[in-house]
C-alpha cells in the first residue's frame, strides 16, 4: 500500500532547530503536513486531539520524556498502533533495548543524515 | 590511665560539653583534642603514649587540612568561577542556537528558489541545502553537551558549599574579596581580557560609543 504523503506526522523535540530540520527534511520527502511539540505531554495532547500517521520524537525531554510519550502512546487504545521511530543521541544498547520493549518502531542516533532518515521512515511506512 | 588521670579527663571533657554542648563541628575537632591531650599528664603507660601520639596526630591532620582547603577559597571557586562558567555555557547554547536558526532562515530561503529555477539546478540547490539540514544537528548535540557539563558544574558547586558549611564561618571569612589570579595568563593585560561577555553584562556598541564621545 502507497505511503500517503497527506498523512499527519508530529515530530516532538525541545530543541527547535531540530523541529525545523526535521520538519524540512520531511517536505523535502513529500510529507505535507508536518506538526511539532515541545516535550511528550504536548505531543500527547495533540495525539489525543488530532488524527496522525507517524510520530517522530527526541528522547532527553522535559518533563515527559520521549520513552514516556512511547509508553504512553502505546497503552492508548486510540494511539496505539501510530508508528513511532525515536530520533535522539542516546545511543547505548540499553536505551535501544528499553525503546524496543516499549515499541517502538525505528531508532535513529544522532547526528544523522537525509538518506537514514528516509530509510528508517520507509523501513516503518514502506517505499515511497 | 590511673584513676587521677580519669578524673581529670573526665573533668575537662565535661567543662568542653558544657562550654560547646553534645555536638561539635569538624571545625573545633583539632582545639578540643589539644585540649584533651592537655589534661593527660603524669605518669602513663607505654599503649597510652602511643594512644596520645596518635590523637595529637591527628589533630594536626584536621588543621593542617583545614588549612590547605581554606587555601584553595571554596567560596571563591564557586562565586568567582562556577557560576561564571555556568553563564559562560548557557550564552554558548543560545548563541549557537540563534546562529542556528538564522542558518536554517537562509536555508529555507534558497530552497523556495527551487520553484523558480532550472530542474538541475534546482537538485543542486535541494542537495546543498539539504547538506546544510544535515550539518545543523550539531546544535541540538552540543547543547546537550554542554547541559551535561553544566550539570557536573553544579554537582561540584553542591559539594563546595558541603565543605564550607562544615568547615564553618572562619573558612567563609578567609576568602580573600580580591579577584583570584587568572591562571595559566602571564600577559600584562590578563586583567583586562575577559573575553565575550554574557547578555546584559557588557557594554552595547551604542554605550561604548556614546563612552568614546564623552571621552
Amino acid at each position: 500500500m502507497a505511503v500517503d504523503l497527506n498523512m499527519n506526522v508530529l515530530v516532538v523535540d525541545d530543541y527547535k532547530t531540530m523541529v525545523r530540520i526535521i520538519g524540512n527534511l520531511l517536505k523535502q520527502l513529500g510529507f505535507k503536513n508536518v506538526d511539532d511539540a515541545a516535550d511528550g505531554g504536548e505531543a500527547l495532547g495533540k495525539l489525543r486531539a488530532g488524527s496522525f500517521g507517524l510520530v517522530i520524537s527526541d528522547w532527553n525531554m522535559e518533563p515527559v520524556s520521549g520513552l514516556e510519550l512511547l509508553k504512553q502512546v502505546r497503552a492508548d487504545d486510540k494511539l496505539k498502533a501510530v508508528p513511532f521511530i525515536l530520533v535522539t543521541a542516546e545511543s547505548k544498547t540499553e536505551n535501544v533495548v528499553a525503546a524496543k520493549a516499549a515499541g517502538v518502531n525505528n531508532y535513529i542516533v544522532k547526528p544523522f543524515n537525509a538518506e537514514t532518515l528516509k530509510g528508517k521512515l520507509q523501513a516503518v511506512l514502506g517505499p515511497f | 590511665m590511673n584513676a587521677s588521670h580519669t578524673s581529670a579527663f573526665q573533668a575537662r571533657l565535661d567543662e568542653i560539653k558544657i562550654a560547646r554542648g553534645d555536638q561539635i563541628s569538624v571545625n573545633e575537632i583539632g582545639d578540643v583534642v589539644s585540649s584533651l591531650l592537655d589534661t593527660l599528664h603524669g605518669d602513663v603507660t607505654s599503649g597510652e603514649i602511643s594512644l596520645y601520639r596518635e590523637l595529637d596526630d591527628l589533630a594536626k591532620y584536621i588543621r593542617s587540612a583545614k588549612t590547605e582547603i581554606a587555601e584553595i577559597h571554596p567560596e571563591q571557586i564557586r562565586s568567582d568561577f562556577i557560576d561564571r562558567a555556568t553563564d559562560e555555557l548557557d550564552a554558548i547554547v543560545k548563541g549557537t542556537e540563534a546562529a542556528t536558526s538564522t542558518i536554517l532562515d537562509c536555508a529555507e530561503t534558497l530552497e523556495g528558489l527551487t520553484a523558480n529555477a532550472t530542474p538541475e539546478h534546482g537538485k543542486a540547490i535541494t542537495d546543498v541545502v539539504t547538506r546544510i539540514y544535515e550539518a545543523s544537528g550539531f546544535q541540538d548535540l552540543t547543547g546537550q553537551r554542554v547541559t551535561k557539563v553544566v550539570n557536573a558544574l553544579k554537582h561540584i558547586e553542591v559539594e563546595l558549599d558541603k565543605i564550607v558549611s562544615v568547615f564553618g564561618d572562619k573558612l567563609r571569612k578567609s576568602v580573600s574579596t580580591a579577584k583570584m589570579h587568572k591562571l595559566n595568563d602571564a600577559r600584562p593585560d590578563a586583567a583586562l581580557l575577559n573575553g565575550p561577555q554574557v547578555a546584559g553584562q557588557g557594554a552595547s556598541q551604542a554605550e561604548i560609543d556614546a563612552l568614546l564621545a564623552s571621552m
